[in-house]
């Protein structure tokens, strides 16, 4: 196992589903249960089994839209307020609509949702206006769950396979080109139509620990799905709205206010002080986050010790048994003890993630992103807060679109140079004898990314970002070295990695002016909605580089009020909201 | 430009004694979404899995799933 072997077959499927995690598997499922003559490929470079952002599983849905708790209208207004109005409001009144349907279906598959004793669903407020968090007694077991469906199903599953770049021809997609992780061996695949769910871009800023792979994100997400977009020149969405998250601290996983929040705990000061007046995780929160950690009143901390034993008991049974169960083992390790003292919390750093965030690849009502064929989900797609629930519920809606689409088309011609010229640059790191292994290339790009990209965005720091980043990219494609095939995946990761800083460099140097909160805070620039109440979108220049052009934002279907617009703008904790107490 | 051998103190802790690799299984290794562990031989001919790349995202599915309780998934010291 991982010796580099030298070899490349060919397979032709009608949908290609690449990536095994949240979003690709139920992509797979709907397209087939659509179309059962439909040959549905789902890929995945590591094992569906456990593979992505859930792979232990997940402690609740945190935007369900249920009837009687919740309106469609009501949930797009809600997040269209928490992204400063730069949303497209149609991808998100589908999700809203659509998402009942598809937490039905979850029940199904055995994934229970709480319920209180008189059988409905308990539904927890934790956003500012609407109420939509429900949590997952069993939330541990959804991936095993899926994987029974996908079998059930008889989906076409391919381990261990890494797409480098997706093939177009004919204005559209044509297919992808792969490379196994275990062997480097090639496949090229020919598809009608791909969905593209490869998460986030987690690897993008360096955690504050120094360990690689000890980011907020599952570290297999390591940005694939923006770097291919791109290349096979799809349009990316406002990629300047960074995904920054509270955690706890060093440990790097969430805080997890939305499990807390309803039982009580919250985010105080080092005086035991609440600080900011809604834990839903939003630009402005976090902004307050980082002015408190800056303005002496820091470290910011996890309140939970004032509850009762029940209370925290209740809590830690979630949060150490399902998303991130070494948690219990980190406290442990610390002597930290929810019921004893406060529990210190950070910011995290940098990254793409649409899961949290407003940026993405571009996708309309149908997921469908700016190539045909072409489709996104989950967290790289950018219909803005999505979580695990969008994940699922997009991923649906490709797959039945793309099944659509496929009808009336065949395999669109490419040219086979591309396959050539695509395997001399993965191959590269193969052939060299000595130079600079991928960590190192990915290390350095993300202590750049820590010191010249994270907010408060100064431009010239950003414009010596780009300086340098070019001389590591320089490095990457000259110098680096593998001695496996599992290190020549991470080379591509590496190599992921790199565009995705240079993209968010640029796209944070396009936007003159402030944004969202912390994620776009250009010091030296205010909020501008006589020029910038639009999106911007990226794609890849004439020249090669990342080139960003405005777009604009599309009529709302539930309009706003003035009251509605400034819900989010006032997150700190004032003597009025302490008074209302 | 030579490549330096650096020790790392790695998270996953396999022990040989409980381990069944010998017996053809490989859930530790299939089960990893990042895809660090492997089957090795010990000193006396016998197989066990290990952690042969230090890439840990501390997320447990290892030990979660080893059928024989063999896999002990710790914090990376860097954030220990």
């Amino acid at each position: 196992m991982d010796d580099i072997l030298d070899g490349i077959d060919q397979i032709d499927c009608d949908i290609l589903v690449i990536g095994g995690g949240t979003a690709g598997p139920m992509a797979a499922l709907k397209a087939k249960r659509k179309n059962p003559d439909a040959n549905v490929v789902l890929l995945e470079k590591a094992h569906v089994k456990r593979s992505g952002a859930i792979s232990m599983g997940m402690d609740g849905l945190n935007n369900s839209v249920i009837p009687g708790y919740a309106t469609p209208e009501q949930y797009t207004k809600e997040i269209t307020i928490a992204n400063d109005g730069i949303v497209d409001q149609a991808p998100i009144y589908r999700y809203a609509e659509e998402c009942y349907g598809i937490i039905q279906e979850l029940d199904q598959f055995g994934i229970r949702f709480q319920k209180d004793q008189n059988g409905e669903y308990d539904v927890k407020k934790v956003h500012h206006i609407g109420t939509y968090v429900l949590p997952m007694p069993n939330g541990d077991t959804v991936k095993k769950a899926l994987y029974r469906q996908l079998r059930k199903a008889r989906i076409n599953i391919s381990n261990r396979f890494m797409a480098t770049r997706l093939l177009t021809g004919e204005g559209r997609v044509a297919g992808a080109i792969c490379v196994n992780t275990r062997s480097a061996e090639f496949l090229v695949i020919r598809a009608k139509a791909v969905i593209m769910c490869l998460g986030a871009a987690g690897r993008l800023g360096l955690p504050s620990s120094g360990y690689l792979y000890g980011t907020y994100e599952n570290p297999t997400n390591s940005g694939e799905g923006y770097s291919m977009a791109y290349h096979a020149g799809a349009g990316l969405a406002n990629l300047e709205c960074y995904q920054i998250n509270p955690l706890i601290k060093d440990y790097n996983g969430p805080a997890c206010a939305y499990v807390a929040g309803p039982l009580g705990g919250y985010t105080a000061n080092a005086q035991g002080d609440r600080f900011i007046e809604c834990d839903y995780w939003s630009g402005q929160m976090m902004q307050e986050f980082y002015d408190e950690l800056q303005g002496g009143k820091g470290p910011v901390y996890l309140k939970l010790n004032h509850l009762a034993e029940e209370t925290v008991s209740e809590i830690e049974r979630v949060l150490h048994i399902v998303e991130r169960p070494t948690r219990g083992h980190f406290h442990e390790g610390r002597g930290t003890d929810y019921r004893k003292q406060m529990i210190e919390m950070h910011i995290s750093e940098i990254g793409f993630c649409s899961g949290h965030s407003a940026s993405g690849v571009f996708v309309d009502r149908n997921a469908e992103t700016t190539l045909k064929g072409l489709y996104a989900a989950g967290d790289m797609a950018n219909v803005p807060h999505n979580y695990m629930l969008g994940a699922f519920t997009n991923g649906a809606i490709a797959g039945t679109e793309a099944v659509d689409f496929i009808k009336d088309v065949d395999f669109a011609n490419f040219d086979m140079g591309e396959v050539d010229k695509e395997r001399e640059r993965v191959l590269a790191p193969t052939k060299r004898d000595d130079g600079i292994p991928p960590n190192q290339i990915e290390y350095k790009t993300r202590r750049l990314v820590n010191d010249y990209l994270q907010p408060p965005k100064v431009t010239a720091k950003m414009m010596t970002a780009q300086a340098r980043f070019e001389e590591v990219r320089h490095a990457m494609e000259t110098e680096m070295v593998v001695k496996d095939s599992h290190e020549l995946m991470r080379a591509l990761e590496a190599s992921s990695v790199m565009d995705c800083a240079d993209m968010a460099a640029s796209a944070s140097l396009y936007r003159t002016e402030s944004r969202w909160g912390l994620y776009h805070n250009r010091v030296e620039y205010a909020q501008n909605d006589e020029d910038w109440f639009c999106h911007t979108i990226m794609t890849k220049g004439d020249d090669g580089k990342p080139s960003s052009m405005k777009r604009d934002v599309e009529d709302y279907i539930v309009p706003l009020d003035e009251a509605d617009k400034v819900a989010y703008a006032n997150q700190r904790v004032t003597a009025d909201t302490v008074a209302a107490e | 430009m030579p490549l330096a051998q650096t020790s790392t103190a790695v998270p996953v802790v396999v022990d040989d004694a409980l381990c069944i690799a010998d017996k053809g299984c490989t859930v530790c290794v299939d089960v990893c979404p990042l895809d660090v562990l492997r089957i090795a031989e010990t000193a006396d001919g016998t197989k066990t899995a290990y952690m042969k790349y230090d890439e840990c995202w501390y997320c447990m599915p290892c030990e979660t799933d080893c059928p024989t309780g063999a896999v002990t998934v710790n914090l990376p010291f860097l954030l220990r």
